[in-house]
């Protein structure tokens, strides 16, 4: 698995470094860098919808996830799932063109599309990764006299965690990836540079958007990786 | 003292009402081990889980020493019952210290005493606490979880201990290791125990008392030499099987039946002096036995009559010897393997401690036939 990644990595890196070469000898080099300070403010603003939009949903998903996962909703639970799996299928555009008709134009309708976004996947897997503590575990922390809530924070979160952080990861890697759509509704963000790139067919603009879009979409995803590596103890995470 | 009063449970499901237990009565006086014993599905497991109220009983009453624990707090009855179960159950995401912990710390025990007291359980099961206090569950072997599974139940020294099929995941050979294991800790903590198994020579080894369920009811609750003796009905008789004598051999020692007064001999002695002494004591043989004590040799009544000499002149080198703690089950198997009809016994020193003979044996097995036989005319 490590291998893997370490080789797609690699690859990755090959493919910025070609580009690098192509760009510096067509000129785009200094095209793009005429961009920079619009791309350091575009930048922090989107990362700024990424943080906000990301962390909302988590603050949200996990506790929904971990309420869908309470015996007590054990029949309800299923059913919400379905819905929120449909849910999921609804194309982003769509989801931030519908909280544009809500919301108008600007920072909330994009902050609130993005977390709509976010929030299905990050739900599912907390609901996931908790229904998947074996039984027994439940069985012996009752058993051993633990109250319902030191049950869920002393063994069902922490047995749960790797896959609730998966989720997290990759909803913000791919956070990263849909906020350049923030734009259409006057939301910001690199989506800026990007879009006008392509209304202007200006490769160098578009590319000034492009690239620290996927770079930041790597940075997310390698930090969200080193903290998944660090952070889930010893006994619970496959990476160790 | 665990007692169960007209202990009943029925469970509601789709396709009717499942009595899972049906008016149980039995009582486990403190510090023995009681086994519920029967086939799968016949609801040891319900009857074991009712008394730390995982399952509520339907009706009925449970005592433990003289309390009745419907009128506890399940969180605070459930702290003071060691509960071990067949999946072990350690706890992936803490270490072997913390998982021991769970308990002490739940009673609120500074760290330093849970800390102390998890080194004192991991040296009583012979884990070094330097290497495994903090080690994570998967980093140790299943024996080795299986040993901090029952130690973690101990840990904040309960005086009733539930364990539903404890060792039932782990291979036989360990299986029989850590069997021996338990036992020797319970001789010394005392411990009030109830325990599920479905394996007959399991019960036999560890049970005090054995209760047999079929269908939720109790067919049978007797010591096991009674149970494998004299089975109150064909089920029982069925479920503990054919060979139920063979198995009643574990449950004796040599120690039971060895002949301490059986004769014995000097190198140096002359055989006419020992020949009087057998004919005194009408014994065929005499044990030789060398320095300190140990049984090295024998001499035949028959090899000696109307000889002269020395007993050395005379002496053959024993078929083998059984240690004196062993039960019958080893002593018959040594002596089939070395077709004699007798064995010298050696204590924990290596010194003899006497004879043991197969008729010896048989007279033990007979007795308690002998005995209840009388007992019920
Ligand atoms: N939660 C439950 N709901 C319905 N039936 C159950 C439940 N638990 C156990 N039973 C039934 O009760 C009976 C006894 O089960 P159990 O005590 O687990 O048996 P054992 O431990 O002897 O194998 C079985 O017929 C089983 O199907
Ligand atoms: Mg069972």
């Amino acid at each position: 698995m490590a291998h893997s990644t370490s080789l797609g990595r690699n690859a990755a890196l090959f493919a910025v470094f070609l580009l690098g070469i192509w760009a510096s000898a067509s000129g785009l080099t200094g095209q793009i860098t005429a961009y920079w300070a619009d791309i350091t403010y575009l930048s922090r603003q989107h990362l700024v919808l990424v943080g906000a939009s990301g962390g909302a949903a988590i603050a949200v998903g996990v506790p929904v996830g971990v309420w869908l996962s309470r015996p007590s909703m054990e029949r309800r639970a299923e059913p919400l799932m379905q819905v929120f799996n449909i849910g999921t299928t609804i194309p982003t555009l769509a989801v931030i063109a519908l909280s544009m008709s809500l919301l108008g134009i600007g920072f909330p309708p994009a902050f609130f599309g993005l977390f709509v976004a976010s929030l299905l996947p990050i739900v599912r897997n907390t609901y996931a990764g908790l229904l998947a503590v074996p039984a027994h575990l439940k069985e012996a922390a009752t058993g051993m006299g633990m109250t319902s809530a030191q049950i869920l924070w002393r063994v069902e979160i922490p047995n749960a965690l790797y896959v609730i952080f998966s989720g997290v990861r990759t909803v913000l890697a791919i956070n990263v990836g849909t906020t350049p759509l923030a734009f259409l509704i006057g939301g910001g963000g690199l989506g800026e540079l990007i879009f006008t790139g392509i209304a202007l067919m200006d490769t160098g603009m578009l590319l000034a958007g492009a690239l620290p879009t996927a770079l930041l979409a790597i940075m997310v995803d390698f930090l969200m990786g080193q903290a998944q590596l660090r952070l889930i103890p010893k006994g619970v995470n496959p990476l160790r | 003292m665990i007692q169960l009063e007209d202990l009943t449970k029925t469970f509601d499901t789709p396709n009717g009402n499942v009595v899972a237990a049906e008016k149980v009565n039995m009582e486990v006086p403190t510090g023995e081990i009681c086994i519920l014993l029967g086939p799968s599905g016949c609801g040891k497991t319900t009857a074991l889980k009712m008394i730390n109220r995982l399952i509520p009983p339907t009706s009925g009453s449970i005592y433990l020493n003289g309390e009745d624990t419907g009128k506890l707090n399940d969180i605070e009855l459930r702290r003071k019952i060691g509960y071990v179960i067949q999946q072990i159950g350690l706890f992936p995401n803490m270490t072997i210290e913390e998982n021991i912990s769970v308990v002490p710390k739940l009673l609120g025990w500074d760290m330093k005493r849970a800390r102390t007291r998890a080194a004192e359980l991991l040296d009583l099961v012979g884990l070094d606490p330097y290497q495994f206090l903090k080690r994570y569950p998967k980093e140790l072997s299943g024996g080795q979880q299986q040993r901090v599974g029952v130690i973690r139940a101990l840990a904040a020294d309960p005086p009733v201990m539930l364990m539903d099929e404890p060792f039932g995941a782990i291979d036989p050979i360990n299986r029989e290791i850590i069997q021996d294991e338990f036992l020797k800790m319970q001789a010394e903590l005392k411990k009030t125990i109830m325990f599920v198994s479905h394996d007959i020579d399991e019960a036999v080894k560890m049970g005090d008392k054995i209760a047999i369920f079929r269908a939720g009811k109790i067919e049978q609750y007797d010591s096991p030499d009674k149970i494998l003796a004299h089975p109150a009905n064909p089920f029982v008789a069925d479920f503990v099987g054919t060979d139920r004598t063979l198995k009643r051999l574990r449950l004796v020692t040599a120690e039971d039946v060895v002949d301490a007064q059986a004769p014995v001999a000097a190198r140096a002695m002359k055989v006419s002096d020992l020949r009087e002494q057998l004919t005194v004591s009408g014994s065929r043989i005499a044990i030789v036995i060398g320095s300190d004590h140990r049984p090295e040799g024998f001499v035949t009544a028959d090899e000696i009559a109307g000889a002269s000499g020395k007993v050395s002149d005379f002496e053959h080198p024993l078929p083998a010897k059984v240690p004196v703690r062993a039960d019958l089950r080893a002593v018959v198997s040594e002596m089939f393997a070395n077709d004699t009809m007798w064995l010298a016994c050696t204590d924990d020193n290596g010194r003899y401690a006497g004879v043991v003979t197969q008729p010896a044996v048989t007279a033990a097995l007979r007795a308690t036939y002998a005995g209840a036989a009388g007992g019920s005319a």
